[in-house]
């Protein structure tokens, strides 16, 4: 208990401490505008992105097939992670025409070389997984790596007894 | 018929992975990650202020590029890192409040205002950094820099509360098996597709891709598989620029044959040296890194005079702090101070040459200061003004 009161407290001071720091180092005019922002990020993710993560899971639960759902997720959580932290490249907004060495890279290109290849490895890996799941007991190779790392452990138990007693 | 909106109630969310047991495994990495950024992104400040108590030490010369380095990379971790910890707790956003108890009441909402504190303030932070990174400023009126530093405070103090707060759970689902489902809300029992173990893993290999896709900013073996770097490493003298001649408005003056280099010693002008004053000076070359704010570095074979050479010149002593001004009329850098133990150090050069080419107009010519473990904002170029202050 004592640890967290001492933890809690510090955290208080320093967040009340952050806080003065806006209000002295900026003038009201500005405190809006950090308010603005402050609140758009909040919005643009509480809202914006998790109802678009919310339909997409639904739609995924509804449409796509079982074997499908684990590559669909990987790809989704990587793949749309890279996408936001890319995004102030993609946009380009910080690019001059007198500075050639900042955001010198083919970035949409890139972008969309990535994500056609993402969908061609989340369609190879549900073929695979679709194909390994009806011919479980010889499955073997590719399809039962990617098997292995995406089944839920207690399905790999069950494969794994159903393996032994194949043995 | 009639669309009702109207935000879920937790009970609705039924996910096996939206637990804590998911939030606090990632957690404990996006908290490490949040202090090793919060940690470096303070010597960045300290680096940058105009005066200190304790100097700032110019050894070992690549202490800067590497802090700064890892500042901008453990942000651009977090973000992955954050967006899945904060779907793993969503359904808590839309609890009720308990209304009956008036103490209960106050309790949750000033836990509820620390935790909307802690997510608006991380949010800001990560992506403000991640477009300054990429020189992007969609906002018209605060500063980047005093808005960032200040709210590093926020989120890093918000976060120890909330730390503080979920003390016991966080110990509960960290010592138990991923799988367990102690404080797991009711509804949280439909298996998803994939396992909490392997979601966890994924949000670490996200992170991690996240990090390769644009460390090659400042780690130059990772270049070509950094596709989404803000630069690419190259420019003249294989140093890339940051604000070019054109954009700092001194194409002219920085050309021009009436140029000089000011020597300003106790009010006077000791020295007023041309171009030409200079080459004449003893010529040393140093391989220092260029290291900025933004997170983008790059190693430099840099030749020019010594700044203890020039000094001992002009008549001046050295153990001083020494002001340089560039040619530049507005910028918050155009005017910084160079600390002591920086000018007397026999590696701090006013550079005539990059990579044994005369330097470029964009990197600072007809000269610019180099020294070592400094920040690249404080690399001032174009320079034409040294005061030695008293």
């Amino acid at each position: 208990m004592r640890t967290r009161l001492v933890l809690g407290a510090c955290g208080v001071a320093l967040l009340v401490y952050g806080a003065l720091l806006v209000l002295s180092r900026q003038d009201p005019g500005q405190w809006f505008e950090v308010g603005v922002w402050l609140g758009v990020g909040v919005v643009a993710h509480d809202v914006a992105l998790s109802a678009l993560l919310i339909s997409a899971c639904f739609l995924g639960s509804r449409w796509l097939p079982l074997p499908w759902r684990a590559p669909a997720v990987v790809a989704l959580v990587v793949w749309g992670a890279l996408t936001v932290v890319s995004v102030p490249v993609l946009v380009r907004a910080g690019a001059r025409a007198d500075n050639a060495t900042l955001l010198d890279r083919p970035y949409a290109a890139t972008w969309w070389a990535i994500s056609v290849i993402v969908v061609l490895l989340v369609a190879v890996a549900g073929l695979v997984r679709s194909r390994a799941s009806r011919a479980r007991p010889t499955s073997s190779g590719v399809g039962r790596v990617l098997a292995w790392h995406l089944v839920p452990r207690s399905e790999q138990q069950k494969h794994d007894a159903h393996d032994r007693r194949e043995q | 018929m009639t669309l009702q909106l109207k935000p879920p109630t937790p009970d609705q969310f039924t996910s096996r992975l939206r637990s804590p047991a998911v939030a606090a495994r990632i957690g404990l990495w996006l908290g490490l990650a949040f202090g090793l950024c919060f940690i470096t992104g303070l010597i960045s400040h300290y680096a940058q202020l105009p005066s200190r108590p304790v100097p700032f030490p110019t050894s070992p010369s690549w202490g800067y590029r590497l802090t700064q380095g890892l500042h901008v990379t453990s942000g651009l971790a977090s973000i992955p890192l954050l967006l899945v910890k904060l779907w793993s707790v969503l359904p808590n956003l839309f609890e009720s409040l308990p209304r009956r108890d008036p103490r209960k009441l106050l309790l949750t909402v000033l836990e509820r205002g620390s935790i909307a504190a802690l997510v608006a303030a991380s949010i800001f932070q990560l992506a403000t950094g991640a477009l300054n990174a990429a020189q992007w400023y969609p906002w018209q009126t605060f500063s980047f820099r005093t808005v960032h530093y200040a709210l590093a405070w926020v989120a890093i103090g918000a976060l120890l509360l909330h730390i503080a707060v979920k003390l016991p759970i966080i110990r509960d689902v960290l010592t138990t098996d991923i799988d367990a489902t102690i404080h797991d809300r009711s509804s949280a029992t439909t298996p998803g597709p994939l396992t909490r173990r392997a979601l966890v893993r994924t949000t670490f290999a996200a992170a991690g891709v996240a990090v390769l896709a644009t460390a090659g900013s400042t780690v130059p073996w990772l270049r070509s598989v950094s596709v989404f770097a803000t630069r690419t490493g190259e420019g003249p003298g294989g140093v890339p620029i940051n604000k070019s001649a054109q954009a700092a408005g001194v194409e002219e003056s920085a050309t021009s044959s009436d140029w000089r280099l000011k020597v300003v010693l106790g009010g006077a002008v000791a020295g007023s040296l041309t171009y030409d004053d200079l080459r004449a000076l003893p010529q040393h070359t140093v391989d220092l890194p260029i290291a900025c704010v933004e997170g983008w570095s790059a190693q430099g074979t840099w030749s020019g005079v010594r700044m203890t050479d020039l000094l001992r010149a002009v008549g001046a002593p050295t153990g001083r702090d020494v002001d340089v001004t560039s040619l530049q009329q507005s910028g918050a850098f155009r005017r910084t101070t160079l600390p002591a133990n920086f000018a007397d150090d026999e590696r701090t050069l006013l550079v005539l040459d990059l990579a044994g080419e005369p330097l470029s107009l964009d990197h600072g010519f007809p000269c610019r200061l180099i020294a070592p473990n400094r920040p690249g904002v404080l690399q001032t170029k174009w320079v034409s003004r040294l005061e030695v202050t008293a």
